[in-house]
């Protein structure tokens, strides 16, 4: 079960990697052609739809998730299905700031107020939502909600030893309490519709090709930063301490590491990651709401990991572009069978491919 | 007293009723070399886990120099300069050989300076020393999953070696080892003791005698016999439950 | 997670029994009555001034026939043509023959029509014959309060001999005195309120106060005795709706308390398992459709053929998977959750997205009145006379049998117990089918109490493990004080919080409280646990 990691100090070459690397290089500048496309006449046969700029795009985001839990879970071992809370919370500091955005333009026409307060009631803007007119404060809180949640409830978890499945359904609970908490009206996040009809970001109308390729671009910085700090992170002694924490974690205690402190500087970084993919989220796809925190959603971006192969992170990339290319295309020829699908890779990849598509790759090279 | 000894005091533990470990007194000098034998279940592995903080005592003192042992976790008693072989031989399977013996080396252990750590030419140089001492320097590069058994005994001793504690806790070390290797290990042992103490918990009683050091015998949970080994090996009670039956 | 307004189906049973008596009163009935009761009915065609005193009249005479014109008008679907009053389904009340409807109106009422139409309806369900129709009609009096009430209700209870009725009617009696002019008769009224445990007498109480300066000390003693009462009996209906939720929680989690506490396999499919059995209950009912006398009985068939039913599939899931992954819990954590999904859109393409009515037969339907006003719905209370029952055969099944006996060896030492010529793997699969036939008979008693719809079990996994966790993992007994302490525990919070926020606070609580015991309330000490 354990994953082998590519060990910085090590000089042997594998010719597999090196393809891989080049891959994933011309797929990274593949991608950055796409806005382009999206600009060439409506007849040219490479034209490239708003569609799949926004689907694209969306997928980048999920990719980022979906490093953000390989991390965690690949590297350190830690599987949390409460990821698409990070995701989610990310996304809602995003949509407040898009909501503030709105202004006047809303449907009741109130100066400050977004229209579900109006509507709710309220008087004044609650406490919590000051600040979020503000561009970079929004950011700020897209890294630091998720980060202190993950804190917080990975320092409760860790410091008494709650490892394996018990953190799993700790963070599952974590995701599945948040959303009945988002889903009532009284929390100040909208209830159920959540945010949306958002009109600019930035000075830019959102419904532009200009402000689609900016998100798209924006996300695949993302993207290629978060790829590279991993990267870094990996290379490190902290990522070997991280592999050995996952291999056998009471060793790495009697080393005299501090197993706890390890554990959460990981989840928490994975969780901030999480958060500033869900933020670049919720512009691209145009609405935020309740359900983003469902436990199936955070299983799920598990699987992606699952699927590419854990604990390598072109594994993590590779599952989540390719489970998400399967889910678009097949929610729109054959609706019915997509959950089966989806359950089947579970299955499939949990008995038949542990190490996912990269292993597959990986023993198909060697 | 530059270098700090252990010092237990009627430590008990206690689960559920039963006493692994019972009014167990115990002093290992700075330097000293300590064979520990017993029957299964006398509570050997037990006082390892309350000496490295994985089990809190139900009763007693444990103190290694200065510092109280039993209010501290397993990664503070490690940096206080204890460090533990376990019986079954317990290494990082995805990290090479190398990268083990790295993880091991006696450097800051936050996660902060772990992120900004470089090997400068001196560590290397200590590890390429263990590495040597272990008889492992060709396998440098390979993860330690493909060890044999033997190999990852010496690998551990080597992260031991790597830690420079000033007691080791040594459970079983020569479990699978060739009558050779054996005699490697008791040398090791013996030469390590001069600068550190040393307590090695040990079935093989040729091999404790190798040690030549001082042997205590527990029994359910207490101290039953002190001495060198000819004088245990003589006590009528040692026989009695060990050696005789 | 109220399955139906309890009230509905019981109100219907009603009406169909009410009828038939009714017409046959009206051929009963003595001619002097009749001649009084046809007497006032025109005058419910005239002016509100007229209408009241036809309805006072009427509600007097005592007249059955008089009941459904009453009740006609007060849901306005009373009509006049003339003075002819006709009845909504087009007869003359007057003569029962089919009327004239060409050019009829609704006949309209005020408020003051409205208060006399309550006393009256109320004294004329009074003498009704049937138990529930005399105990609502108690309820009505007793809002009505009017001190004409005074002498009907004294005449009721001298005939009454259903307690529950009586004691109602003689609450509506209090409230009846408590605005009689006398205030010896006023004082008794105030005397017997006291003694009731109900939010309606305490507000009439301080209604009173409000009225009656002079007799604050004897209304101010009497709510204060109201309001003991009623602390008590909220806390009791408090602890009865916890260990409601507590015994489901329960049922969902004794089959994770042996899959997950026993083998330490963890199943996410565990509530598709309980939704399996719930939509067993279904199809069994849906068969003993076709054979009347067995349909009454169909729930108590569905418990063992729910048992069965989630028992093959855990056997299924676990010869076939899940055997694969044992020592890889994260890997079966996530394979379960797979089958879960396949088996959730299985069901959904089966038998349709929407929920699936399942009746309860008519021996659990009802509500059970204790003493001291504390009412239970009988559902419910069935349902933890079953989740007790299922752990009591469960502790039995592994305590006394042969079966029971090896599972525990396995579990204790697989390896002593294999040389023992024990088939580890067969009790393995047993073991397992045995925690999801668990999880199927809970299903049985969630069809009771929550709809039954393909994503039934989601909504219970994540309680249910914790559930097993806060009691810990392994003891049946810590499964049992955990499940009946987190149902209490929620509902103890939720008055002050929400449903929402109290389910919130309890995950809450339950995180915190790991932190002082990571291994749960009951938890396995000692070497056996560092394994």
């Amino acid at each position: 079960m354990s994953a082998t990691t590519a060990p910085a100090g090590t000089t042997r070459g594998i010719p597999a990697r090196q393809i891989l690397r080049g891959a994933i290089l011309i797929a990274i500048l593949l991608l950055a052609l796409l806005p382009l496309l999206n600009h060439l006449p409506a007849d040219s046969a490479f034209r490239v739809s708003d569609f799949t700029v926004a689907v694209t795009g969306k997928w980048i985001c999920y990719a980022v998730l979906a490093l953000a839990i390989d991390l965690a879970w690949g590297y350190a071992g830690i599987l949390s299905l409460g990821h698409g809370a990070f995701f989610a919370l990310g996304g809602y500091a995003m949509g407040m700031h898009l909501m503030r955005l709105i202004g006047p333009r809303g449907v009741y026409g109130h100066p400050v107020l977004p229209d579900f307060m109006v509507f709710l009631g309220y008087r004044e803007l609650p406490w919590y939502w000051l600040g979020f007119d503000h561009f970079p404060y929004a950011i700020l809180m897209a890294m630091v909600v998720p980060g202190l949640l993950a804190f917080v409830v990975g320092y409760l978890s860790f410091r008494s030893r709650i490892t394996g499945v018990y953190f799993s359904i700790i963070t599952q609970a974590m995701t599945y309490a948040l959303m009945l908490a988002f889903f009532r009206n009284d929390m100040g996040f909208g209830g159920n519709n959540g945010f949306t009809d958002f009109k600019q970001l930035l000075g830019v109308p959102l419904n532009t090709q200009g402000a689609r390729a900016g998100l798209f671009y924006a996300a695949l910085a993302l993207l290629a930063g978060s790829l590279v700090l991993c990267r870094h992170i990996v290379g490190t002694k902290l990522g070997r301490v991280l592999v050995a924490v996952r291999d056998a974690e009471s060793r790495v205690r009697f080393l005299g590491y501090s197993v706890t402190a390890f554990k959460l500087t990981v989840f928490v970084l994975s969780a901030v990651l999480a958060g500033l993919a869900g933020a670049l989220y919720v512009p691209l796809v145009g609405i935020i709401n309740p359900g983003e925190f469902a436990p199936g959603n955070s299983i799920e971006a598990v699987i992606w990991v699952a699927v590419g192969g854990r604990g390598t992170l072109i594994g993590a990339l590779l599952g989540a572009f390719s489970v998400n290319a399967l889910k678009t295309w097949l929610t729109s020829v054959a609706p019915d069978l997509w959950l089966f699908v989806l359950g089947g890779l579970f299955v499939a990849v949990t008995v038949f491919l542990p190490r996912g598509l990269i292993g597959l790759f990986r023993s198909a090279a060697k | 007293m530059s270098k700090p000894g252990l010092y237990m005091d009627g430590v008990s533990v206690v689960f559920d009723g039963f006493r692994a470990l019972n009014n167990l007194s115990l002093i290992v000098d700075p330097g000293e070399l300590r064979a520990i034998i017993g029957p299964n279940g006398a509570g050997k592995t037990t006082m390892m886990d309350v000496i490295t903080g994985k089990t809190r005592p139900t009763a007693g003192t444990v103190r290694f120099g200065d510092a109280d042992l039993t209010r501290m976790d397993e990664a503070r008693i490690a940096n206080l300069g204890i460090g533990r072989k376990f019986q079954k031989p317990t290494v990082f399977d995805a990290l090479t050989v190398f990268e083990n013996l790295e993880l091991a080396l006696k450097a800051p252990r936050d996660p902060w300076s772990c992120l900004r750590w470089a090997l400068g030419g001196e560590a290397r140089k200590r590890i390429e020393t263990v590495m040597e001492e272990i008889g492992l320097s060709a396998r440098a590069g390979d993860p330690a999953a493909i060890l044999s058994h033997g190999q990852r005994q010496w690998l551990e001793i080597g992260m031991l070696l790597m830690q420079d504690p000033d007691l080791l806790l040594v459970d079983e070390p020569v479990a699978g080892m060739t009558d050779q290797e054996t005699e490697h290990t008791a040398a090791l042992l013996r030469r390590i003791a001069g600068t550190r103490s040393v307590v090695v918990v040990e079935h093989d009683l040729e091999f404790v005698r190798a040690l030549n050091s001082r042997v205590t015998v527990l029994h359910e949970g207490t101290l039953l016999s002190e001495g060198s080994i000819d004088t245990v090996q003589n006590d009528p009670r040692v026989i009695e439950v060990y050696l005789g039956r | 997670m109220e399955k139906r307004a309890a009230g509905q189906p019981a109100a219907r049973t009603i009406m169909t029994r009410i009828l038939p008596l009714l017409l046959v009163l009206l051929f009963a009935l003595p001619a002097a009555a009749q001649d009084a009761f046809l007497d006032a009915l025109p005058g419910l065609a005239g002016g509100f001034g007229t209408q009241a005193e036809a309805v006072e009249r009427l509600g007097a005479g005592g007249d059955a026939r008089a009941l459904p014109v009453l009740r006609a008008l007060s849901d306005s679907t009373l009509r006049k043509n003339g003075s002819t009053v006709i009845l909504p389904d087009g007869t003359d009340a007057a003569t029962g023959r089919p009327a004239d409807t060409a050019g009829a109106e609704t006949v309209r009422i005020n408020n003051r029509v409205r208060s006399a139409l309550r006393g009256a309806l109320g004294r004329l369900q009074l003498v009704s014959a049937h138990a529930d129709e005399r105990y609502a009609a108690a309820d009505s009096v007793f809002r009505s309060r009017s001190a004409d009430n005074v002498a009907p209700l004294e005449a009721a209870i001298a005939r009454e001999s259903v307690p529950r009725v009586k004691e109602r009617q003689q609450l509506a009696l209090a409230a009846s005195r408590l605005v009689a002019a006398d205030a010896a008769v006023k004082r008794q009224g105030i005397a017997t309120l006291g003694e009731a445990s109900s939010e309606d007498a305490r507000a009439l109480l301080l209604e009173a106060r409000a009225a009656n300066p002079d007799m604050t000390a004897e209304i101010d003693r009497a709510v204060a005795s109201i309001d003991s009462r009623l602390t008590f009996k909220r806390a009791a209906e408090t602890l009865f709706q916890g260990l409601s939720l507590g015994s489901v929680l329960l049922l969902a989690a004794l089959g994770l308390a042996i899959t997950f506490g026993v083998m330490g396999v963890i199943n996410m499919a565990h509530g598709e398992f309980v939704m399996l059995g719930a939509y067993t209950t279904f199809v069994v009912q849906e068969a003993c459709r076709g054979i009347p006398w067995l349909l009454p009985w169909s729930l108590p068939l569905s418990v063992p053929a729910a048992f069965l039913v989630a028992g093959l599939a855990g056997t299924a899931l676990e010869r076939g998977l899940i055997r694969h992954l044992y020592g890889r819990p994260l890997e079966t954590l996530l394979m379960t959750f797979g089958v879960g999904m396949i088996l959730q859109q299985a069901v959904r393409l089966a038998f349709g997205a929407q929920n699936r009515e399942v009746l309860s037969p008519a021996w659990m339907q009802g509500i059970l009145s204790l003493p001291g006003g504390i009412n239970i719905t009988q559902n419910r209370l069935w349902v933890i006379v079953f989740s007790l029952l299922v752990l009591g055969l469960t502790l039995a099944a592994i305590r006394l049998t042969r079966f029971g006996l090896e599972m525990r060896a396995v579990v204790q030492n697989r390896r002593t117990a294999a040389t023992m010529g024990i088939r580890t793997g067969r009790v393995d699969a047993l073991t397992f089918a045995f925690g999801s036939g668990l999880a199927g008979m809970a299903g049985v008693a969630l069809s009771q109490i929550d709809n039954v719809s393909p994503n039934l079990g989601t909504g219970y996994i994540i309680d249910s493990f914790m559930v097993v966790v806060f009691g810990g993992v392994g003891s049946l007994i810590g499964t049992l004080v955990g499940a009946m302490g987190l149902g209490v525990l929620n509902k103890v919070i939720e008055p002050w919080a929400g449903a929402v926020l109290a389910k919130v606070a309890v995950l809450v609580i339950i995180m915190l409280f790991i932190q002082r015991r990571p291994r749960g309330l009951f938890a396995l000490k000692g070497r056996a646990a560092e394994a």
